[in-house]
């Protein structure tokens, strides 16, 4: 079996055990002596790294969220001073400020071994030519992808924002073996391809890598289908280096990269670790980042660790069922994570004042729209129809431009639960809006 | 359970040492795989030479564990841990200036020689010095007279005199003038090659760095990185403290 790092993927649960305690240790040292945030969280909770003997002592630290990352806006969470900085990543984050990750030189290193071992698992070779088609707020996962292909050697076509239609012939003319995108971007192209009446067995197409997303076992094989493809998947948030955390095997498996992640998974109420075996909340601490470093961190993604026993692939890192829910309210438009908070916030910026509202997400040809049904209340009311046009213009491009999403604004007289149910597709209102 | 290729040379967990109430050495865990050369670096102080003594069992440790091959030395006396594998060449070279190199080399070997291994020992003779010819032409030379280089080469020939599964070198470039030091390098890199494991303990940081596969480097008794030699040589923090830069231009 291909591995790319024959070396750690294969290494013993004790010396996986002696390698995470190592760097768990030097992490903390270095949390505690340069972020005051994490001296800060120790000192409360009267702990000192080297109280760290054991990978389990990590439960004696509290965690940390994405509101935390959000009130250290922009550098508080560095490690490292800016100068050793050589790629600052931001993505919206919740707390009204975006969520600034740093990377130095060898950490963007560690993200390339990253992804070649998620290449490498996915049978991807030199001999490929991936076609990498992400969505503008997803851009940094695509720059992180088609570095590491090219790492491998493989052959990358420049990721563009296409028309779907565009990228199909790219497809066809280039000769894609490899498409790496979003489920449900693969499921558009997919349905695009029968109503283009191309046939997928006349295209080179050989695998779908696809991140991101949730992706249900029935959508897992309508794109297999659909794009005549083997799809694998891997596993990542924005806030450490996108996918590349874990990544998914011949036998269907993913697997952490445990040489520079320590996993939990926890009950998102109490903060306690469930049952081996049972679902809860991905906690993620990385032991290998030097810029931006996290000490257990929620992902809100809930998953469930595959019971040990080896791996036919020969990989001995622990495995985790790919995320299919959330411990909070984020929804997912095209793969990126939205918080109808952070839409709330940014109506309220654009009206002046949180109006009632209603978010639908659903899906037009396979992929996700975001409306926004804002009710005109008196206070908003204006003779001249502009100032209308203008705040619901304010209020799209402030999603696009702080969010990387478009959404359908409309301005609605009068419109209660009731009548939206009627639409398909996850539906979310805020207090103010009648049932 | 699949099994690694790797034998497991040295296992070190939490490993705290004190003077007194002075804590030279906190939570260090460290290992080293078979055939590897591992170094650790740090500035004077930073609690290296204080590893390798607890390590070579020089000195007793508050807490933590030492596994070498699989056993337990943490409390083991330095003859012990010598007779279960580990050789170490101390800092300053320490050779026996009025005895001839030879000698110097016998005397490395002299827990097998007690064993009855006079031959192995004459064999392994020839074999000390393909890797260093010099030390053949100078073989009834007393070893005081020769230069800081070839002292350093005497050293660790008689270390390795005693077959160790691992080899620790304190400081061997300590003294020693940038030409001969490459070459000490040189003859360290060497020794991978011929299956050697190797802890290499550094203040020449770019040096060491430069032919390890993997370094620790401590500050003021903690592990603050560890990674690959290579990589940790563009290490910000690294370059900072070990590699010669201004420490203020980092830190606006």
């Amino acid at each position: 079996m291909r591995m790319y790092n024959r070396r750690y993927e294969k290494l013993i649960r004790q010396d996986i055990e002696q390698v995470q305690l190592e760097r768990l240790q030097s992490t903390f040292t270095r949390a505690f002596k340069n972020i005051p945030f994490y001296q800060n969280e120790m000192k409360t909770k009267n702990v000192v790294p080297s109280e760290i003997a054991s990978v389990s002592d990590i439960s004696k630290f509290g965690f940390t969220t994405r509101d935390d990352l959000g009130y250290n806006y922009p550098y508080g969470l560095f490690a490292v001073p800016l100068r050793d900085i050589v790629r600052i990543n931001s993505t919206s984050g919740i707390a009204g400020k975006p969520t600034v990750v740093g990377y130095t030189k060898n950490d963007l290193g560690v993200w390339v071994e990253l992804l070649s071992r998620l290449y490498y698992a996915s049978g991807i070779t030199a001999d490929d030519i991936l076609q990498i088609s992400f969505v503008f707020g997803l851009a940094n996962w695509g720059r992180g992808m088609a570095a590491a292909a090219e790492n491998i050697e493989a052959s990358v076509i420049p990721m563009s924002f296409l028309n779907p239609e565009k990228e199909i012939m790219i497809m066809t003319d280039y000769k894609t073996t490899c498409l790496v995108s979003t489920p449900s971007h693969a499921l558009h192209l997919a349905g695009l391809l029968s109503e283009l009446g191309v046939d997928p067995e006349k295209l080179s197409l050989e695998r779908a890598i696809l991140v991101s997303e949730p992706m249900s076992p029935e959508m897992r094989s309508r794109i297999g289908e659909g794009l005549g493809v083997r799809v694998s998947s891997g596993y990542g948030i924005p806030e450490v280096m996108g996918p590349g955390i874990a990544y998914e095997c011949a036998e269907g498996r993913l697997h952490i990269a445990e040489d520079h992640f320590i996993a939990e998974i926890i009950d998102p109420r109490t903060g306690q670790p469930v049952p081996e075996g049972q679902s809860g909340e991905l906690v993620i601490t990385t032991i290998t980042t030097k810029a931006y470093p996290l000490i257990r961190f929620r992902t809100g993604d809930i998953t469930r660790f595959i019971p040990d026993e080896a791996c036919p692939c020969g990989r001995t890192m622990r495995a985790i069922e790919p995320p299919a829910d959330r411990a909070d309210d984020a929804l997912s438009i095209r793969g990126v994570k939205i918080y109808p908070s952070q839409i709330e916030r940014i109506i309220g910026a654009a009206l002046g004042e949180v109006v009632p509202y209603v978010i639908v997400v659903h899906k037009v040809r396979e992929l996700d729209e975001l409306d926004i049904l804002v009710e005109e209340v008196e206070s908003l009311f204006s003779d001249e129809i502009k100032i209308l046009e203008r705040m619901i213009a304010k209020i799209k491009d402030d999603l696009w431009e702080i969010l990387g999403i478009r959404a359908n604004i409309k301005l609605v007289e009068h419109v209660t639960m009731k009548e939206v149910k009627g639409e398909h597709g996850v539906i979310m209102k805020n207090h103010k809006m009648k049932e | 359970m699949p099994i690694s290729a790797e034998a497991r040379v040295l296992r070190i967990r939490n490993l705290t040492s004190c003077y007194g109430k002075i804590t030279a050495l906190e939570n260090v865990s460290l290992h080293v795989w078979e055939n590897e050369i591992v170094s650790i670096i740090g500035a004077n102080g930073a609690g290296k030479t204080t590893l390798v003594n607890t390590i070579s069992g020089i000195i007793t440790p508050t807490r933590g564990s030492i596994v070498l091959n699989g056993k337990n030395i943490t409390r083991k006396g330095p003859e012990d841990i010598v007779e279960m594998g580990l050789t170490q060449i101390p800092e300053g070279r320490q050779i026996f200036n009025s005895l001839s190199v030879i000698d110097n080399l016998r005397l490395g070997a002299y827990l097998r020689y007690r064993k009855g291994k006079a031959k192995e020992i004459h064999a392994d003779l020839d074999e000390i010095y393909s890797i260093f010819p010099i030390l053949k032409e100078r073989r009834s030379q007393k070893a005081g007279t020769l230069s800081g280089g070839e002292q350093q080469m005497v050293a660790i020939a008689r270390g390795l005199m005693a077959r160790p599964s691992l080899l620790v070198l304190d400081e061997p470039s300590l003294g020693l003038a940038p030409r001969i030091t490459a070459e000490i390098i040189e003859v360290i890199s060497g020794l991978k090659k011929k299956g050697i494991t190797i802890l290499l303990i550094e203040q020449n940081a770019r040096a060491a760095l430069s032919i390890s596969d993997r370094s620790y480097v401590i500050e003021t008794g903690n592990v603050l990185v560890e990674g690959e030699g290579r990589v940790l040589l563009t290490d910000g923090d690294v370059k900072r403290a070990y590699l010669g830069r201004d420490y203020r231009e980092f830190w606006e």
